[in-house]
């Protein structure tokens, strides 16, 4: 038997009119990106995600240009035109016994287009500047929690031994808190520090969006941590690194040129669903009063403000209820899309 | 599996011992802030100042202020309230423990029914518009913040819809303890165990689909549907019980997660005197020494689930026990 006997590749003959199409490599990025394109839901999702984040930042336009409202400015005494009729924005003895204070409902108009709320501000206005301020903490804390846990876990799951160990343990104790109870003490611990909270050269400001921003990137740098420390100590074992180490390159250079890519795509499949999770929790902390702080406004603290109106003027819990499920269903959409175009086999969770 | 228990009990008393000391650090020792002056909760008064500091023996080293507080949290249990004198912690605690319960273990009966329902119905109906559409549910479910919900869910019964047919058996907002009339308790709870459930039955059913999804080509199942199983059996006795191994974990670990301080959100809305409510109303005149000793409660609930999941877990599947 002639085993292995090199056969010279047949030559490819054309038909008349035929032409040859060169099949270009592509890299496990470029098919993960086409993959993603080509489904419809999660670029749908994308839309809808995109749109909202637009809209949000477009807040000082709708307010200034639209709305001709400052929504950060009580407004009590004020007054709209609702059909050739001006109205005040807070009426007064609207309540059960003459008294009580009710503000305008939704005019559907474009001043108060969704009502006002207790302090007679725009209450589409101020959804809109939440959108802003939510969004900001939700993207801004998801980024650097992803940031954070990559970089811990390449250390942890690189060098192993005692690192690895003191790593884990602090990691397995921030874990073992109920998420929202160690926001809850760390926002009431750095809400009260007076004159802020100094880190180094840098002073945050109690009311500052990185209050929020920093605790909820913290508490949920765990979810991240584990499973690429797993993935680190294993694609540390693989022949390729083995080949690396024997042309000698240095430990960064494993760390970020052979590792950091093979672990990258985790990270990047779990960032849509973290940033729906740390809208979530952005929403409950600004909802407890410990979020985002007045008079800055945030999706969460307008669904507070509308707590006390929610039989009279049931639009100002409302709508802000509704654009955090609509970005947190487009989010958890676009992460499953993003999860089966990078890696089918993959079981992320990532939640609350 | 002795020897496993016991290292994992031992850890288990290590966690406990390391979150007493972080929670403690993040209280009292928060670098430029006198402990005092925030342990007296908003606008003390200085002789309310002076008694904090002599009560914690705060001109000490931290060691022994740390030691001082355990002592007053487990030992003598006569930690109180900074906001009112009157309110002792840990007892406030022990009282307001079986609302949670009551809140969290409906809730759980609830989601896990409904949950497996969801999760088989649309394995069972794949390929038909019933699978995308159980899922789009699921995900609406999971993107909604559940105070948000509750709140929407206050509207309709307590308000718009309360005087129509539908609604009008729902009691005002608040709790009654079961022992005092199962039937009211029953009542005042089915909203709020709804509400709550909600998140976890849409998460549960996407995790159980998946599961069975995944493991629908597997050797065992089908060795079942060969020897002649109905595509029932194959389904409920064979692939249901493998997936419940992930099912049951996770449920553990939830079910720890709310009874520990999860269900807080849900309390507030709702009115339910739990532990979360106890929280909350800390949290607004800055009680600390209530916030500590709930944020301990809640972080030992978690870790002694989790131990228990891990010894139950290695129980049930031999393979993962480790050596």
């Amino acid at each position: 038997m002639a085993e292995f006997a090199y056969e010279p590749e047949p030559e490819v003959r054309l038909a008349p009119g035929e032409s040859v199409r060169e099949i270009s490599g592509r890299s496990p990025w470029q098919i993960a990106g086409r993959r993603l394109v080509r489904n419809r839901i999660a670029m749908g999702a994308l839309v809808l995600f995109v749109l909202i984040v637009v809209v949000s930042f477009l807040a000082p336009v709708y307010a200034n240009r639209i709305a001709h409202t400052d929504p950060f400015v009580s407004n009590i005494s004020g007054t709209t035109v609702v059909d050739g009729k001006t109205v005040d924005v807070v009426q007064q003895g609207g309540g059960a016994l003459g008294l009580g204070e009710i503000p305008i409902g939704p005019t559907w108009h474009s001043n108060y287009f969704l009502g006002a709320d207790n302090q007679g501000r725009d209450v589409a206005a101020r959804v809109l500047y939440g959108g802003r301020a939510s969004l900001q903490i939700g993207i801004a804390s998801a980024v650097i929690c992803c940031f954070v846990a990559l970089v811990l876990a390449l250390i942890a799951g690189f060098f192993r031994g005692w690192l690895d160990s003191g790593l884990s343990r602090v990691m397995d104790l921030i874990w073992a808190f109920p998420v929202y109870l160690l926001a809850i003490s760390l926002a009431t611990v750095l809400l009260t520090t007076p004159g802020g909270l100094k880190l180094g050269f840098v002073t945050i400001d109690a009311s500052s969006l990185w209050v929020p921003t920093l605790i909820i990137a913290l508490v949920y740098i765990p979810y991240v941590f584990r499973p690429v420390r797993g993935q680190v100590l294993s694609v540390r074992e693989k022949e390729y690194v083995e080949a690396s180490i024997s042309q000698g390159a240095s430990n960064l250079r494993l760390m970020f040129a052979e590792i950091l890519p093979n672990v990258v795509s985790t990270v990047i499949v779990m960032l849509p669903l973290m940033i729906a999770t740390t809208v979530l929790t952005e929403a409950a902390l600004s909802f407890l009063s410990i979020g985002v702080q007045a008079p800055k406004a945030s999706w969460g603290t307008v669904i507070e403000d509308g707590q006390g109106l929610l039989y009279t003027r049931p639009w100002v819990a409302i709508a802000p209820g509704i654009m955090i499920v609509l970005t947190v269903l487009s989010l958890n959409v676009l992460g499953d899309g993003v999860r089966d175009a990078l890696d089918p086999r993959a079981k992320v969770r990532v939640r609350e | 599996m002795t020897a496993f228990i016991i290292r994992r009990l031992i850890g288990l008393v290590l966690v406990l011992f390391a979150i007493t000391v972080l929670v403690f650090l993040i209280f009292f020792a928060t670098p430029g802030v006198d402990p005092s002056a925030r342990l007296a909760g908003r606008n003390p008064s200085p002789e309310t100042v002076a008694a904090v500091k002599h009560e914690f023996g705060l001109d000490r080293p931290l060691p022994v202020r740390y030691g001082l507080m355990m002592k007053r949290l487990f030992i003598s249990r006569d930690l109180v309230s900074y906001g009112n004198q009157a309110l002792e912690v840990v007892p406030a605690i022990t009282s307001a423990a079986p609302v949670t319960f009551s809140l969290v273990f409906g809730a759980a009966v609830l989601w896990v029914f409904f949950s497996i329902a969801m999760g088989l119905f649309a394995v069972i109906f794949k390929g038909t518009i019933f699978d995308p559409l159980l899922m789009i549910l699921a995900l609406i479910g999971i993107s909604m913040p559940v105070f948000w919900l509750g709140e929407v869910m206050n509207l309709i019964t307590q308000d718009r819809l309360h005087d129509t047919f539908l609604f009008s058996w729902v009691p005002p907002l608040g709790y009654v303890p079961f022992t005092a009339n199962p039937w009211q308790w029953f009542l005042h709870l089915i909203i709020p165990w709804i509400t709550l459930s909600v998140l976890y039955i849409g998460f549960y059913a996407r995790v159980l689909r998946a599961n069975l999804l995944d493991i629908q080509n597997e050797d065992y199942v089908r060795t079942a549907k060969a020897k002649g199983l109905s595509p029932r059996a194959v389904l409920v006795k064979h692939m249901l019980r493998t997936s419940m191994i992930t099912f049951v974990s996770l449920f553990g670990l939830d079910l720890g997660v709310l009874i520990g301080g999860g269900a807080l959100l849900t309390e507030v809305v709702f009115g339910l005197p739990g532990v979360g409510l106890l929280t909350y109303h800390a949290l607004l005149s800055l009680d600390l020494p209530v916030i500590m000793a709930t944020v301990i409660y809640g972080a030992f609930f978690i870790t002694i689930m989790s131990a228990l999941v891990d010894i139950v877990y290695a129980r049930l599947d031999p393979r993962i026990r480790p050596t």
